[in-house]
Parts: structure tokens; sequence; C-alpha cells
């Protein structure tokens, strides 16, 4: 948690400036450089989708709200298994999580409202944010995760 | 107070001692405990001072102070399988020394009355009996007082306070934030007579000192209360005064009718004086603090400016929104001036879905009283606890103040969830 603590006000800075730094203001590289290449997922329109529906509850440094809503930093959740974490997207999460000893009780709403980009895009501006590190999702698995 | 005091360490006391007298004509009985150098990290009014009473303690809820000077504190979760502290100042250096543990249930509830102490988990309420010197006789048998209360991971705080007569009121809050078809979706409506409002939602009353009550054993005394965490009874009105916590996401919600400038703010955190059968409207209204109205919930055909029923009451104050009021204390003590008497101290714990606006609370605020009614605005009485602006802003604060007691010398108490820290605000002048 310390270390969100000091990403904070990094994170804030860079929303207001709308550049996005990341680990420290000294490297300000971040968002855009995706380590797969993925040309159907651009990361900046994920952080528009995030902004506009995941911030207010997981918050601008991803870090969430303690005892409410999960963090999305460097969790298995966020970097593991991609086909779950469509899923969450899609179909919401009502589940009581427990991350790194703390319990996460708030509802999640299903967001099968965005499109297959949308929800590609901010998935890859995720896990390729907050300190993490993941390779990118493409609306082609959202389809097929979609069609199940 | 205790006796044990070394000789070496009652020679300040006695020092100390001499100077209250020297300012004699003062009525104010004055702290005798030395606040931190640093006020424990808070920005106070003049004239008060703070220490850390105990630090590093747990998630550290509500809390009660004993005749003593001794404190019990519950915490949200068990640490090392405990979920009560109770904490002794064997030098009444106002630093708690001595440090016990018991109770293997987590939750926020914690309150003395008539020789006991009062604790509930997120399903049930206990009580454990006190001994002439406060301390807990049956720490590993308490009795049960209420068991089988609704608790499904959202709002699921059972605060309570008791009254003079014996009766015991619990918080059950709303497993919702507006009772939509689907909890939190954008633009889901309202559900037609919000079924939840019948186990959860509002202020249940229960006989204090009856093992074993359910949900038939009490009585719905008030609805239409999405989550009160802050409660205290008030001995000027004799009546029950509650904080709500208001409902969230407006904007996310309905963002046709409210921008996220009028999200963050609205709607109001609302303090209610309760009477029995009162019905404050969630989730059908919310109060706008600005237009000093009821106004319908967008879940339930509102606009944003529609007005609800006159039949739900008007809160007796009302707050900017989403800053969590906590903490709810009467303040009745002869240690702090005198405008300070029979006035509301609230512990506002911060805001979390101002978002993307800056986060705001973090404090705890001082509302005057005359008559037993509020009177005059509020004013922030304790500050600091996150640690910075920028803490405030983002959210990540050092420490949220929760819980609020008094000591048996008129010291205010305020508890910290996120590190433990257990502050004493004195009055020093």
């Amino acid at each position: 948690m310390n270390r969100i603590l000091a990403l904070t006000i990094t994170a804030l800075l860079a929303l207001t400036t709308g550049a996005f730094a990341q680990k420290s203001p000294a490297k300000k590289a971040g968002v855009a450089k995706p380590k797969i290449a993925v040309v159907t997922s651009s990361p900046g329109d994920g952080k528009a989708v995030y902004v506009q529906n995941c911030l207010t509850c997981h918050q601008a440094d991803g870090g969430g709200v303690p005892n409410m809503n999960p963090p999305l930093i460097k969790t298995d959740y966020v970097l593991g298994d991609k086909t779950r974490l469509i899923n969450i997207v899609l179909h919401g999460f009502k589940e009581r999580v427990e991350i790194e000893g703390e319990l996460y009780n708030n509802i999640m709403p299903a967001l099968n409202h965005l499109t297959d980009k949308q929800i590609a895009d901010v998935l890859t501006y995720v896990r390729n944010n907050f300190g993490n590190k993941a390779s990118a999702i493409t609306p082609a698995e959202v389809k097929k995760t979609r069609g199940k | 107070m205790k006796l044990k005091v070394a000789f070496s360490s009652f020679i300040p006391l006695l020092a100390a001692a001499g100077l209250l007298w020297y300012n004699a004509n003062k009525p104010l009985v004055t702290s005798i405990v030395n606040p931190d150098t640093d006020n424990a990290g808070l920005k106070l009014p003049a004239g008060f001072g703070a220490l850390r009473a105990a630090e590093n303690i747990g998630k550290a809820r509500h809390l009660a102070v004993t005749a003593g000077g001794d404190i019990y504190i519950k915490l949200m979760r068990p640490k090392e399988g405990k979920g009560i502290v109770y904490l002794q100042d064997a030098n009444d250096d106002g630093k708690m020394d001595d440090t016990k543990m018991f109770g293997n249930y987590g939750g926020t509830g914690m309150y003395i009355k008539n020789g006991y102490l009062y604790a509930s988990s997120d399903t049930e309420v206990f009580r454990y009996k006190l001994n002439e010197n406060g301390q807990v006789t049956n720490p590993d048998a308490p009795e049960k007082i209420v068991t089988g209360l609704i608790e499904h991971g959202q709002h699921e705080s059972k605060s309570l306070v008791v009254d003079n007569s014996d009766n015991l009121y619990v918080n059950i809050g709303a497993y919702s934030n507006s009772c939509q078809v689907d909890d939190r979706q954008p633009g889901s409506m309202g559900r037609k007579g919000c079924p939840i409002l019948d186990s959860a939602g509002g202020i249940w009353q229960f006989k204090a000192n009856k093992p074993n009550q359910t949900y038939k054993d009490g009585v719905r005394y008030a609805t239409g209360l999405r989550n009160v965490v802050g409660l205290d009874w008030n001995q000027q009105d004799n009546q029950l005064f509650v904080m709500q916590h208001g409902r969230d996401q407006l904007q996310y919600l309905f963002p046709k009718l409210y921008t996220v400038q009028q999200s963050a703010i609205y709607p109001a955190e609302c303090m209610y004086a309760l009477k029995k059968g009162d019905n404050a409207g969630w989730p059908y209204i919310y109060y706008n603090q600005d237009l000093h109205k009821k106004i319908v919930a967008p879940e339930y055909g509102g606009d944003g400016k529609k007005e609800g029923s006159k039949d739900y009451i008007d809160p007796v104050a009302a707050y900017p929104g989403h800053m969590a009021p906590n903490g709810l204390l009467f303040y009745t003590g002869s240690m702090f001036p005198e405008k300070y008497k029979n006035g509301a101290f609230i512990a506002f714990h911060g805001s979390w879905n101002r978002s993307p606006e800056p986060q705001a609370g973090f404090f705890v605020v001082f509302q005057p009283f005359k008559d037993g009614k509020p009177f005059g605005k509020y004013e922030v009485f304790a500050d600091g606890f996150s640690g910075s602006l920028e803490k405030t802003a983002s959210g990540r604060a050092d420490h949220k103040p929760c819980g609020l007691a008094q000591g048996p010398d008129g010291s205010l108490y305020v508890s910290d969830d996120v590190k433990g820290t257990i502050y004493r605000i004195v009055y020093n002048k």
C-alpha cells in the first residue's frame, strides 16, 4: 500500500496535465508502449474508457478503495487469465475478494454495453498502467469471450 | 483513576495540578496529560492539543472509554484472531501501556452503558459485564443479545447505541446503493417498493438486556436510512440522532442528469433526529443541501430537480456529499470550553466517490447545538489526519477518523481505521 500512496500524487498530477507518468516523475514514458504490438487496440483510447467507466471506483491511480473496490495494481485478476478478466468486465463482479490480506466487498456492474474494442482498449490500458506490465487484449479476444 | 502511580511520575502531576489550582477561577477541568509536541499531527483550534494514546492497533472502528480511562476498541477485522482491544494506561500519562485482546469477531459497534460493554459483529450484538474497575468479566463468554442480522457485503457495520430505558438501537445498512434492479448499473431503475427495507436500510430497536433476539423480537424503529455508521443518543432531547451515508454515483449512473461536479458534492450527508416510525426516504429521495430540498432519486423518476414526498422527514443538518460520517458524539464533558457542551462532534471518514473530482473529509467536525438542535454552521475541529492536502485530494489518507468517544475527564478520543492510531484531544488553556 505504501507504494500506492507514493504513486498517488504522481498519478493525479499526470491526470491533470494529461501526461501519464507511472513509476516516478522521472520516468514519463509509460502508457503508449504496449509490450506486444497490437495494432487493433490503442491504450490511448483505453484511458478515455477508463476515466468514463472505471475511475470512480478504482480511482485515478488504480489503487481502488480500501475495504470496498479492489486495486488494479499487480493483482492476478488483472495480470493473469485474460478470459477471466474480460468476463469480469462483461458480467460484473459480485464476489467478496481478498487481495494481499485486504477484503473488498463492493459490487461491480456489468459493462457489457461497451464495444469489444472499448473493452480491449481499457483492459490493455489497465494491464500496462499503474505499475502493471502485461500483454495486450484484442477486440477478437473480447468478441470470442462475449460469444461464449 | 488508578493508584499505582510511581512516585517519580507523580511529581509532574502534582506540579500540573498546582498550576490548575492557581488557575482556579476557571470552571473548566484542565487536562493533566501532555499533548504530543506535534499535536499528533492534527490541526486544532487554539487551546487544544492532541496526543497519540495508542498506535498500530488495527482497523479501529468504534471505541468506548471507561470511567477509569481505559479504552475498548472494536476492530473491523480480528487481529491475531481477536476483534476487541482493551487498553490501559499504567502511569496516567495518556499513553496506553497495556494491551489485552478478546472477542473472535470483527465489526464496528462499541458502547458502554449501565455496567456493560456492547459490541457488534456484522451480524450479531454481544454484551460483556464490566466490574467496578470497568474490566470485562467474561471476555470469552459474552451474552449474545441479537443474532441473525443481514450482511451482504455492502454497508455491513452494525453500529449501535443504548438509550436510558434499556433499548438498544442497531444500524442495519442497505445492501445496495440505491435499490436499483441491478445495483450500481448505469441507467438501471429502482426496484418498486424497495424490498431491501424489510430487513435493512434502517435502525432497529431491541431490548438491551434480553438474550438471543432476532428480527422478530426487534422493531424497525426508523426506515429509509441507507447506511448509518455514526449515531449517538442525545441526552438533552432524550432522542436518537444518526448520520446517514448518502447514496453514491449520481453522475456515473445517470450521466444525462448530473455533472461530475454535482455528483461530487451531492447528495448531502445528513444528520437526522429520529422518532419511532420515521422514514428518511432512501432510496426514493435524497437531500440536496444547497436547494434545501428532498429530491426524487433518478432511479425513481427524478430529474435532479423534482421534489420528493413531504412524508419523508427532513434532516436537522446537512453536510457536503460523500464525506462518510462514521462517528457521532454529543459532548457532555466539562473540559472543553462552554460552546462545545451538548454540541455534536462528527468524524468524517473521507470520500472516495468524488472521483475524478478531489476527495474530501478525513476530519472531525464540530456542529454547534442550541436547545437540543443544530444551531449555525459546522466547523472543522480536527484536521490533518490524511497527512497532507495531496493525500486528502487523492483519498490516499494516512489516517481516517472513524469512532468518537468521550473520556471521564472530558477528553475527546478519535479512532483511525487505517493505521489504528487512537487520538486523544484535550483542552489545555
